[in-house]
């Protein structure tokens, strides 16, 4: 049984049908790419996923629930996480803080209230910052970080509580070669623990990282398979080679 | 030794040296504890001091929608006025005015409404916008003002007047020390709750809602509901600031629920510096004393409001951060959360 389950997901604005019977599996431990051109609807069926907005048809189920009306409160609770396209780090607070907001929220109100999970905390906090980097920049603020650790410290702070699918919306915009590259070295180990459905232009980047895409092209899905399956759609080449 | 552990053991530690922000609040205690004593024989000094202290308390309960949890509320006046009347009323209706059962009496009513006003503006299936709860309060306060300047039963237009003196047992507190000695216990106490409420794991929830509370959602918090929490608590403060405020005055009127008196809150707390507790406190200090300075000098006696609002546009305007923003880094002013082992 697949960890997420789309059914014919459709969302329209007005006029404009930006995503039309969207079929999607995830299965727990891989990582799944969302590809196609621009405007053809990767990050709205993200954001559907996550909650940002409902779709206008279609359902939603994952870890065996329907979520498909659920706020995004609810969804992250049950084990989804996201990191947005734009870098949507706190800058006003210290990069060690940013983790821990993301950490502290497996405590009740009064816990919160009386600091009581701030000590048992600082371990998970600094391995969160170690894997991405960013141990030695704990205390400077977030909005000091340069734009690639900003990105990185928001994968750290969706991967913190330990979800069981995380969402990255172009996790390496704006990021050098260099830094494209060790953001997919520090993304394979988490594998093991945690599927992912990743939005991407980078074609090369996402082929090294994932085992399945879906290909969406004006709201609608194009092609879905294996990696090899896909460079092989006819389809899919022509969109590639005519569009992009 | 796990990684965790010594990875635990390299978080940062709370010895930083932030030192200005205590520092100005112990001067500031340390002056209010010796203002009764340095003014002691001039009346007129204690009573602005005593209106100050009561004051800061609306100007705090601002500071803790805006300046931590990022809530507009022009507001807060509501709150506070309606618990003026609910004391005065008591007095005159139930000859009570013991301060045990009236201060408690005013913040359980400033809470009570403060709580059903977010539950209509802040827990409806859509998220608000600021706008929506800054003109939803502004509405509420405005609304309230033209309600009791209508209703007979509070005195109309002309209010509620010789509100029965706070007692303790026998002992009445008429202006002076004594009633400073209150008003400087209730500051003192509800800034160190504040205080430990905002520097709490919680008080980290609302510094990160004001920055994106998109961010907090997709977390897994519930937003709205630490939003009406914190806006309930404030309303708790602004209960308790009105109360001392009509025993203090002996008068309470519908301008003391109005957006006047929310937006003066407003300015307090911008002019000293919102999102530090103790600026809200200085802010207050400041614009009552410069007021009460400029309205006692011959030269300026006729046009003194037309210099202070100068002097307020100026520093809202060219120095956001208010005054203790002069001396208080932006990197102490946000301070840390996770520090403490």
């Amino acid at each position: 049984m697949a960890l997420l389950e789309l059914r014919g997901i459709g969302k329209r604005y007005g006029p404009l049908q930006a995503l039309e019977g969207v079929d999607l599996d995830v299965v727990a431990g891989t990582f799944h790419g969302l590809i196609g051109p621009n405007g053809s609807g990767k990050s709205t069926l993200l954001k559907a996923i996550a909650g940002a907005h409902l779709p206008s048809a279609g359902t939603i189920a994952f870890d065996g629930a329907d979520i498909t009306a659920a706020p995004p409160y609810q969804r992250a609770r049950r084990g989804l996480s996201l990191k947005f396209q734009i870098t949507a780090v706190l800058p006003e607070l210290s990069v060690y803080d940013n983790v821990l907001l993301a950490l502290q929220t497996g405590g009740s109100n009064w816990e919160l209230l009386g600091s009581r999970t701030r000590v048992g905390l600082a371990g998970a906090v600094m391995t969160a910052l170690d894997r991405f980097r960013l141990a030695g920049r704990a205390d400077d603020l977030a909005g000091e970080l340069s734009h690639g650790e900003q990105q990185w410290l928001e994968i750290a702070m969706a991967l913190a509580p330990g979800p069981k699918l995380l969402l990255l919306d172009e996790p390496t915009g704006g990021m050098s070669p260099e830094e494209r590259r060790v953001t997919g070295e520090l993304l394979l180990p988490i594998k093991q623990h945690c599927a992912l459905i990743i939005v991407e232009h980078d074609l090369d980047f996402i082929k090294n990282i994932c085992d399945r895409l879906t290909v969406l092209d004006q709201g609608r899905v194009l092609g879905d398979g294996t990696v090899d399956e896909i460079e092989r759609n006819q389809r899919v080449q022509e969109i590639y080679t005519s569009r992009v | 030794m796990t990684a965790a552990t010594s990875l635990a053991q390299a978080a940062p530690r709370s010895a930083r040296p932030f030192r200005v922000l205590p520092a100005v609040e112990l001067a500031t205690l340390a002056g209010l504890v010796a203002a009764p004593f340095v003014f002691g024989e001039r009346a007129e000094l204690i009573t602005l001091m005593t209106n100050i202290l009561i004051l800061s308390l609306l100007a705090i309960s601002f500071d803790l929608c805006w300046g931590f949890s990022g809530i507009m509320s022009f507001g807060q006046a509501l709150f506070f006025g309606v618990s003026s009347y609910v004391v005065g009323l008591v007095g005159r209706d139930l000859d009570f005015s013991q301060l045990w059962g009236t201060l408690p009496l005013a913040m359980l009513t400033g809470g009570v409404l403060a709580a059903a006003m977010a539950a209509f503006l802040l827990l409806g299936r859509k998220t608000p916008t600021s706008i929506f709860v800054a003109f939803g309060t502004l509405t509420g306060a405005y609304a309230a003002e033209r309600l009791v300047s209508g209703w007979q039963y509070v005195g109309a237009g002309n209010g509620l007047s010789s509100i029965k003196l706070m007692a303790f047992g026998d002992y009445e507190f008429v202006e002076g020390q004594a009633f400073y000695t209150v008003a400087l216990i209730a500051l003192v106490l509800v800034y160190l709750t504040s205080r430990w409420l905002v520097r709490s794991q919680l008080g980290l929830v609302l510094a990160g809602m004001r920055q994106n509370e998109e961010r907090l959602a997709f977390f897994g918090y519930r937003v709205q509901v630490f939003k009406a929490l914190v806006f309930t608590a404030a309303g708790v403060v602004a209960g308790l600031s009105g109360a001392l405020y009509a025993y203090h005055q002996g008068f309470t009127g519908p301008s003391n629920l109005g957006p006047g008196l929310s937006t003066t809150a407003v300015i307090y707390c911008l002019f000293g510096g919102s999102g530090t507790l103790i600026g809200p406190v200085l802010g207050t200090a400041a614009i009552e004393g410069l007021s009460f300075v400029l309205s006692d000098t011959e030269a300026v006696r006729q046009f003194w409001p037309v210099i202070l609002g100068v002097v307020l546009l100026i520093v809202v305007m060219f120095q956001p951060s208010g005054l203790l923003g002069l001396v208080l880094s932006t990197r102490e002013r946000i301070g840390s959360y996770g520090k403490r082992r």
